[in-house]
C-alpha cells in the first residue's frame, strides 16, 4: 500500500509532474529510501482505461488548460491556445509519447563549440558531455526495455514501416530500421509485449510501451517512500527569507488551496507550464521569478524542427496499423553545414487515424485538393521529421497576465519564431522525404506542417556559469539550492533525438546527486 | 432539438413530384430536411429548414466526398442548430451568412448554382468571414469524426478489443 505523507512533513522531496521527468526522479528517490510526494495536476487512468479513439482520448489525456500563443509560427494561426499537445495526467506525455529512445550524439551536447555562433540563435554549450551521459542512457535503456539494448530484439515493421524502407533502400540511406523503442518486443517487467494495435499516442491498452504510469509510479509507490497525489495543480513555490524553498502550494482536487512543506521541489512539468511556475512564483525577494537571476527562465524555448510528410499510393497501406512510430531513417541526423543548416534531422514513421488526419494533414484547408488525400486515406503511408532547431532568446514562456486560469494565476503564453536554420532544414527535409516516397511510386505527397508541439524543451536551460542559464549540470538552480529541475526544460539544445530517453537519464542522475547532496547535509 | 432520424421513405413519388421534382435532393418539410431517396430527416429548430438545407451544400463543398451521403453532412452541420437555439448571435453567424451567399448567388440562390467551382468561388470569397470559419472548423470534427464514416474512408478504428494487427495484418502490404 502507497504510503501518504502529512502536508506539513518538510523532510519530504516535492516533486511536481509525473511524467519521464518527475516519474522517474520519484522512484529513483523513493528506491533509496528517500521519502518523495509526486504532485500531478491531472488524473489517475491505468492503462485499461485508455480509449482507442483519437478526439476521446484527447479528452482524457490532453493537457487543454488555457494557453496563449505569439510569434510567426504556424501553430499560433492554426491552433492559437494549442500550442503543444502533451498530458495531464499521471504518467505525464509518458503515457502519450510514441517509445522513440535515442542517445544524443557527441556534438549535440557542444552545439556552440561545433556549430559556432549562428545569427539569431542562443546557442550554448551543455555542461556535461555524452561520455558522462552513457552510464546514464545504459540505465534508462535497461529501466525501459529499449529493443536493440540489452539483447532485446527490435519490433516487426509495420506496413508503414516496409514502404519507408523500400524508399530508404531506393534513396540508398544506410541507416535505416524499426527503431529503439521503448515497446516491449518480448514480455518483461510483468508486461505485455506490442500487439501492433496503432493508438500509442492515445495511451497503450496494453502496457507494452512503457510509461511512468505503470513502471515508475507503482514501483516507488511499492517501497512505502512515495506518495503521488493526483488533482494537485501546483500555483506557487514558497521560499523563506533565506531564499531557500519550503513548500508548494496547490489546488487540491476540489479547488481548495493546500500547502505541501518539502526538504526540496523538483520542478518536472514540462516546458511550458515548469518556467511558468517559476515565473507565477514571485515575490519580493525575487522579483523576477525563482531561479531567475539570469533572466533565462522561459526562454530559449524549443519544439525541433518538425513537419510530416504524408504520400499517396495507387495500392493499398493501411499505415494505421501497428506501431506508431515503427521505423527511423538516421542518415540525416549528422551535423553536416553542406546541407546549406547547422545540426540534423531523424526521419521517423507517423500515422494519425482519420480524424486527426483531417485536423492536422493541412489545418484549415478545404476542398477538392484537400478532401481527395482523404478519399485515399487507407492508400497513404506518413513520416514524421524531427530536427534540432536552434534555441533562440525570444522563443520564450512568458506569463500572460491578462488571461487568468481557474485559481486567478497568468497562463503561459508561447511565442515562437522559427529560426531560418530550422526553415532550411525543414525544407532539406521535406524534399527527402518526398523523393523517397517518389522512389516507391507515390502518385501524390503531403508536406503538412508542424502540429501543436510534443517535444517542449530547454526552457530552464542548464548552463556551466549562472549568468547562462537557470541550472547547473545536475538540473539544480543556481540560484537556490534546494531547487531542481527535472524535465526537458533543463536541456541547453535540443539535439535531433526524441527528447524522453535524456530526460529519463538525466532524471536517474539527478536522483543520485540529490540523495548525495541529502546525505552530506548540503541541502 | 435537431433530430436526424431514420425511418421509411416518408414521401409518396406523387408527394415528391408536387413539393418541387424528382430532381431535387433534398425537400423541405415543415420545419424539416428530408431526403426521400435516402431515408432520413433533420428537423430544424432554431434555423429556417431552408437555411438548413442550403447549409448541407456548404458543408459538401468545404469538404466535398462524392462517396459520402448527404445524410453525413447533415449530421455534421447539426450541431449549428443546436447552437442557434441557445445563442442568437451563432443564429444570425449562421442565417446571415447564408442569406449572404443565397445574396452573392443572384436569383436561384446558393443551393440554384449548378456546377461546384460556382459555389466554391462564392466560398472562396468568404474564406475569412468568421461564418465560413465557424462551419469549416466544425466540421472538421463534426464530419470526420463519425465512426459510421470511417469504413469509407477505409479506416478501421479501434483495434484493441480484436486483439490489435498483430494477427490481422499489421504487415501484410504486397506490392513493394
Amino acid at each position: 500500500m502507497a504510503k501518504t505523507f502529512d502536508l506539513k512533513d518538510d523532510s519530504v522531496v516535492v516533486i511536481i509532474g509525473s511524467g519521464a521527468g518527475g516519474g522517474t526522479l520519484g522512484n529513483e528517490l523513493a528506491q533509496k529510501g528517500i521519502d518523495v510526494v509526486i504532485l500531478e495536476a491531472g488524473g489517475r487512468h491505468e492503462y485499461e482505461d485508455f480509449i482507442n479513439d483519437e478526439w476521446d482520448s484527447f479528452g482524457q489525456l490532453a493537457w487543454k488548460d488555457m494557453r496563449t500563443t505569439s510569434g510567426s509560427w504556424r501553430v499560433h494561426k492554426d491552433f492559437p491556445n494549442l500550442p503543444a499537445w502533451i498530458v495531464k495526467a499521471v504518467g505525464g506525455s509518458t503515457t502519450h509519447w510514441a517509445g522513440a529512445s535515442l542517445r544524443f550524439q557527441e556534438h549535440e551536447f557542444k552545439t556552440l563549440t561545433h556549430y559556432g555562433k549562428i545569427d539569431g540563435a542562443n546557442l550554448l554549450d551543455w555542461p556535461i558531455t555524452l561520455q558522462e551521459m552513457e552510464p546514464y542512457y545504459t540505465k534508462a535503456e535497461a529501466k525501459m526495455g529499449v529493443t536493440s539494448t540489452n539483447g532485446w530484439p527490435r519490433l516487426p515493421g509495420n506496413n508503414n514501416f516496409k514502404v519507408m524502407k523500400a524508399g530508404a533502400d531506393k534513396l540508398g540511406y544506410k541507416e535505416c530500421h524499426t527503431g529503439n523503442m521503448a515497446i516491449n518486443s518480448v514480455e518483461r517487467d510483468d508486461r505485455m509485449s506490442c500487439q501492433q494495435t496503432g493508438f500509442c499516442f492515445q495511451g497503450c491498452k496494453w502496457g507494452a510501451k512503457w510509461s511512468t504510469l505503470y513502471t515508475e509510479i507503482p514501483k516507488g509507490e511499492e517501497t512505502g517512500h512515495m506518495e503521488v497525489r493526483p488533482n494537485a495543480m501546483v500555483i506557487k513555490i514558497n521560499h523563506d527569507d533565506s531564499g531557500k524553498v519550503t513548500g508548494v502550494v496547490y489546488a487540491d482536487k476540489d479547488g481548495k488551496m493546500q500547502e505541501q512543506k518539502a526538504r526540496i521541489v523538483a520542478v518536472a512539468g514540462n516546458s511550458i507550464e515548469s518556467p511558468r511556475l517559476l515565473l507565477n512564483s514571485e515575490s519580493s525577494k525575487f522579483p523576477d521569478g525563482l531561479a531567475n537571476s539570469s533572466g533565462q527562465v522561459g526562454r530559449n524555448y524549443m519544439r525541433h524542427t518538425t513537419g510530416s510528410v504524408y504520400a499517396i499510393f495507387d495500392k493499398p497501406v493501411h499505415m494505421y496499423r501497428g506501431t506508431t512510430m515503427a521505423g527511423i531513417i538516421r542518415d540525416e541526423a549528422r551535423h553536416d553545414t553542406s546541407r546549406g543548416f547547422a545540426g540534423g534531422y531523424e526521419l521517423e514513421t507517423l500515422s494519425l487515424g482519420l480524424p486527426f488526419m483531417a485536423a492536422f494533414l493541412d489545418p484549415g484547408a478545404w476542398g477538392r485538393s484537400f478532401t481527395t488525400a482523404l478519399d485515399h486515406y487507407d492508400h497513404m503511408a506518413g513520416l514524421w521529421i524531427v530536427g534540432e532547431d536552434m534555441a533562440r532568446e525570444d522563443n520564450r514562456i512568458t506569463l500572460n497576465k491578462d488571461v487568468k486560469d481557474e485559481h486567478g494565476m497568468p497562463v503561459a503564453n508561447v511565442n515562437f519564431d522559427d529560426h531560418p536554420n530550422d526553415e532550411a532544414m525543414r525544407n532539406h527535409a521535406y524534399k527527402q522525404s518526398a523523393a523517397l516516397y517518389d522512389a516507391v511510386g507515390a502518385t501524390r505527397v503531403f508536406p503538412t506542417p508542424p502540429y501543436p508541439s510534443t517535444h517542449n524543451l530547454g526552457t530552464n536551460r542548464m548552463s556551466e556559469k549562472p549568468e547562462d542559464g537557470v541550472v547547473n549540470r545536475h538540473g539544480q538552480t543556481h540560484d537556490i539550492k534546494n531547487l531542481f529541475v527535472s524535465d526537458g526544460s533543463q536541456f541547453t539544445s535540443g539535439a535531433a533525438e526524441n527528447p524522453t530517453l535524456t530526460i529519463v537519464s538525466l532524471a536517474i542522475r539527478q536522483a543520485d546527486y540529490i540523495a548525495d547532496q541529502m546525505k552530506s547535509k548540503s541541502i | 432539438m435537431v433530430t436526424i432520424y431514420d425511418g421509411k421513405p416518408g414521401l409518396s413519388r406523387r408527394e415528391l413530384l408536387r413539393r418541387g421534382g424528382a430532381g431535387a435532393l433534398l425537400i423541405i418539410s415543415g420545419s424539416a430536411v428530408i431526403s426521400p431517396e435516402h431515408a432520413w430527416g433533420l428537423e430544424a429548430s432554431a434555423l429556417r429548414p431552408e437555411t438548413v438545407k442550403t447549409l448541407i451544400q456548404v458543408a459538401r463543398d468545404i469538404y466535398p466526398h462524392d462517396q459520402v451521403a448527404d445524410k453525413y453532412y447533415a449530421i455534421a452541420v447539426k450541431s449549428h442548430d443546436e447552437a442557434a437555439a441557445k445563442d442568437p448571435a451563432h443564429k444570425d453567424l449562421i442565417e446571415n451568412g447564408i442569406a449572404d451567399l443565397d445574396a452573392k448567388a443572384g436569383p436561384g440562390g446558393y443551393s440554384g448554382l449548378g456546377w461546384e467551382d460556382q459555389r466554391v468561388a462564392l466560398l472562396k470569397q468568404i474564406e475569412d468571414t468568421p461564418f465560413f470559419q465557424a462551419v469549416r472548423g466544425g466540421l472538421v470534427v463534426g464530419l470526420y469524426n463519425q465512426k459510421e464514416l470511417w469504413p469509407v474512408f477505409g479506416y478501421e478504428g479501434e483495434s484493441y478489443s480484436k486483439g490489435g494487427y498483430i494477427q490481422r495484418g499489421f504487415d501484410d502490404i504486397e506490392w513493394l
